[in-house]
């Protein structure tokens, strides 16, 4: 594969505060690598030492095969966008888009089309004249990526650019991020703590935690087949059911209940028992008619109901523990009802219950 | 559309009533008032008395507003009041305190303002020490600097020159300069600084384009801090120079304390007003901007 960005055993200290340890990461040309952890992961400091913002204790960053480690931000051919849009208040929109590519030295008519292509692209050319100030919160966060697409570099960062905007623009502004991605074809490194946003824009998730890459994969794999408890637990919303139960030949026994495993991919064929955790997304239980097909049925009670519209949360007691189901929203039922659910192995996952790894 | 209704309301509604004479408002305004007049009242019998005569003085009516009203004495202030052996009253004084003022004031507030910014910017290595030493430095009393200076200034071939004393008014304004730039550079959002150099803008770059522009308030601050206290001085004047370069404090202090005939309190008053003026003028022009900048320093944004 023909990489843009390898990132290789790289380390990055605050002091004695160790962020980044060990990090390897190759990103390949053209591809949407989406940085997913939850706060304070090290996210950021990642993207920022790609960005050559911060200086890496260890290890080595290549970008283009041009090995970058001691380069200044600009010579890496990466644009950036922050999360607080970071406009120049004092300059207009167009002295914002121009300030790089002054600095560069660039010739006025270059610099010109650059910025008629930027503004036309993302639709900001009434905006040229004003100072940020003047703009929503949508439009500075365009003139943001405009900046960094004024640049024409290979890659392009991203560091939560929508976290600041409200649900509807989030969503707007998402699609036009993707549509950008596939009409330039640059790489995109994209950081956000928002799962929605990192399901729908990656070719692959980077899931992050303490400054670890847990999981790297599409986001298929990493929904279908979380590699551990912890990405499992992380993805998903409403998140993954847990039953910490016991495996023995192919049967899971949890609170006097035993579900036959018959059906699950092992990752590895030599556990087979011991202690282990089973993990059910909400959406993979089946309730009414389908029922009937799934391998593993139980009746239970429903405690709690959350209607969200499109879909009712069920919250119910199932072997001892609390379980919740996705209904469809136009299901009739009410709490104290007893409902039939039935499971799929096939779509569950199995965890060891002291590593925590896939079983 | 949604029916326009109107509810008979009984009980409170709307913006709670206030009565003006409330025993909160007696006591507040009377502080404030009674505050004013503690401070104003001395001005107002600078002013009265300057625009006496020495007959009309000699009555002792100090409240009482001028019969005749006079500007001889500011005049003689200004112009032909005797300090020591010479007798040109405050002007020279005023023209030396303008062309030590004007390029100590330039002077230190463009190295502080660098010095804070890299700083608050640019992690270079020693910067923690560095800036220690800077807060160290605001806290030594001056006193204990004013003989080892004469010393420093008199190898250098300055001792008594103005450069002398506008070197020493730039060093001595470093620490608490540095200091408000350096806190004032940090409470900028430090995204802008990222965004800047990943735009290849190096380190003067983002000083002149970035920085500057939105660091208004910061060097309005700064200004006035610089010019209310260097005109103000006297210790460094009356140490650092000699008498024919001496500001116009020592030059007011001179005129005010010469032993040579009577007192004239109407050609001190005078000249005390216009030694103030600068500074009052300062604060009269800026006031709204200085505490714009107070405030824009202190709090993000
Ligand atoms: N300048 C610094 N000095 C010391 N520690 C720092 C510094 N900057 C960040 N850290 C620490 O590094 C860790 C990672 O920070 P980072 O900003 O990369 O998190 P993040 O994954 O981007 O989180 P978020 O999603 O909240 O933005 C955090 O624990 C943070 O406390
Ligand atoms: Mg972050």
């Amino acid at each position: 594969m023909n990489n843009s960005v390898e990132i290789k055993n790289l380390d990055l200290e605050f002091g004695t505060v160790k962020v980044l340890q060990n990090l390897n990461l190759d990103i390949g040309a053209g591809e949407f690598l989406v940085l997913l952890g939850s706060s304070g992961c090290g996210k950021s400091t990642l993207l920022n030492c790609i960005a050559g913002l911060l200086d890496v204790s260890a290890g080595q960053i290549h970008i283009k095969g041009t090995n970058v480690t001691w380069a200044e931000p600009s010579e890496r051919g990466i644009g950036m966008v922050f999360q607080s849009y970071a406009l120049y208040p004092q300059m207009t929109v167009e002295g914002n888009l121009s300030f790089g590519l002054k600095n560069a030295g660039l010739a006025k008519t270059e610099i010109a089309a650059r910025i008629k292509r930027a503004a036309e692209i993302l639709q900001i050319e009434p905006l040229l004249k004003r100072k940020p100030a003047a703009l929503s919160g949508g439009q500075r966060q365009r003139v943001a990526i405009g900046r960094a697409l004024v640049r024409d570099v290979d890659v392009f960062l991203f560091d939560e650019p929508l976290s600041n905007l409200d649900a509807k623009l989030r969503a707007d502004l998402r699609v036009e991020i993707k549509r950008l991605h596939q009409n330039l074809k640059n790489t995109m490194i994209y950081v956000t703590h928002d799962q929605i946003e990192a399901m729908t824009l990656a070719d692959r998730i980077a899931i992050m935690r303490d400054g670890k890459i847990m999981q790297l994969g599409s986001p298929d794999e990493i929904y279908g087949r979380p590699i551990n408890k912890y990405v499992a637990g992380f993805i998903g919303s409403p998140s993954m059911n847990f039953l910490e139960g016991e495996l023995s030949d192919g049967l899971f026994e949890v609170g006097g209940v035993s579900i036959p495993m018959a059906g699950y991919e092992f990752a590895s064929t030599a556990t087979t028992s011991g202690g282990a955790t089973l993990g059910i997304r909400p959406e993979h239980v089946v309730t009414g008619e389908l029922v009937v097909n799934a391998p593993f049925q139980t009746d239970v009670t429903i405690d709690l109901i959350e209607p969200t519209g499109s879909d009712t949360l069920v919250d119910c007691e199932f072997a001892g523990g609390r379980f919740r189901v996705r209904m469809d929203g136009q299901a009739k039922v009410s709490v104290g009802d007893t409902i039939r659910l039935g499971i799929d192995p096939a779509r569950a996952s199995l965890f060891d219950r002291d590593t925590e790894l896939r079983l | 559309m949604a029916d326009v209704t109107r509810y008979a309301l009984t009980g409170p509604q709307g913006p709670k009533p206030r009565r003006t004479f409330s025993r909160r408002n007696i006591f507040l305004y009377g502080t404030l008032i009674m505050v004013a007049l503690y401070y104003a009242l001395p001005l107002y019998v600078m002013v009265v008395t300057s625009m006496k005569g020495m007959p009309e003085i000699r009555l002792g009516n100090v409240f009482s507003p001028p019969v005749e009203v006079t500007f001889a004495p500011w005049v003689k202030a200004w112009s032909e009041a005797c300090t020591g052996l010479t007798c040109d009253g405050l002007s020279t004084g005023f023209w030396n305190s303008v062309r030590i003022t004007i390029p100590s004031v330039i002077a230190s507030i463009a190295i502080a303002s660098v010095n804070g910014y890299a700083l608050a910017n640019w992690k270079f290595k020693g910067a923690d020490v560095f800036f220690t030493i800077l807060i160290f430095g605001a806290f030594i009393p001056y006193q204990v600097m004013l003989y080892p200076i004469v010393i420093m200034l008199r190898e250098m071939g300055l001792y008594g020159s103005l450069t002398g004393l506008v070197i020493v008014h730039t060093i001595f304004g470093m620490p608490i300069l540095t200091l408000l730039f350096r806190n004032y550079f940090t409470s900028l959002p430090e995204e802008l600084f990222k965004a800047a150099r990943v735009d290849g803008a190096g380190f003067w770059g983002i000083y002149f384009r970035i920085m500057l522009p939105m660091s208004v308030p910061i060097f309005t601050v700064a200004v006035i801090l610089q010019v209310t206290g260097i005109w103000n001085d006297f210790l460094f004047g009356v140490v650092y120079t000699r008498p024919d370069s001496y500001p116009m404090t020592v030059a007011l202090n001179n005129i005010v304390n010469s032993t040579q005939g009577v007192k004239e309190y109407n050609v001190n008053m005078a000249a005390t007003i216009i030694t103030g003026l600068v500074p009052l003028t300062i604060y009269f022009v800026s006031g709204k901007l200085f505490v714009r900048g107070i405030a824009a320093g202190a709090v993000k944004g």
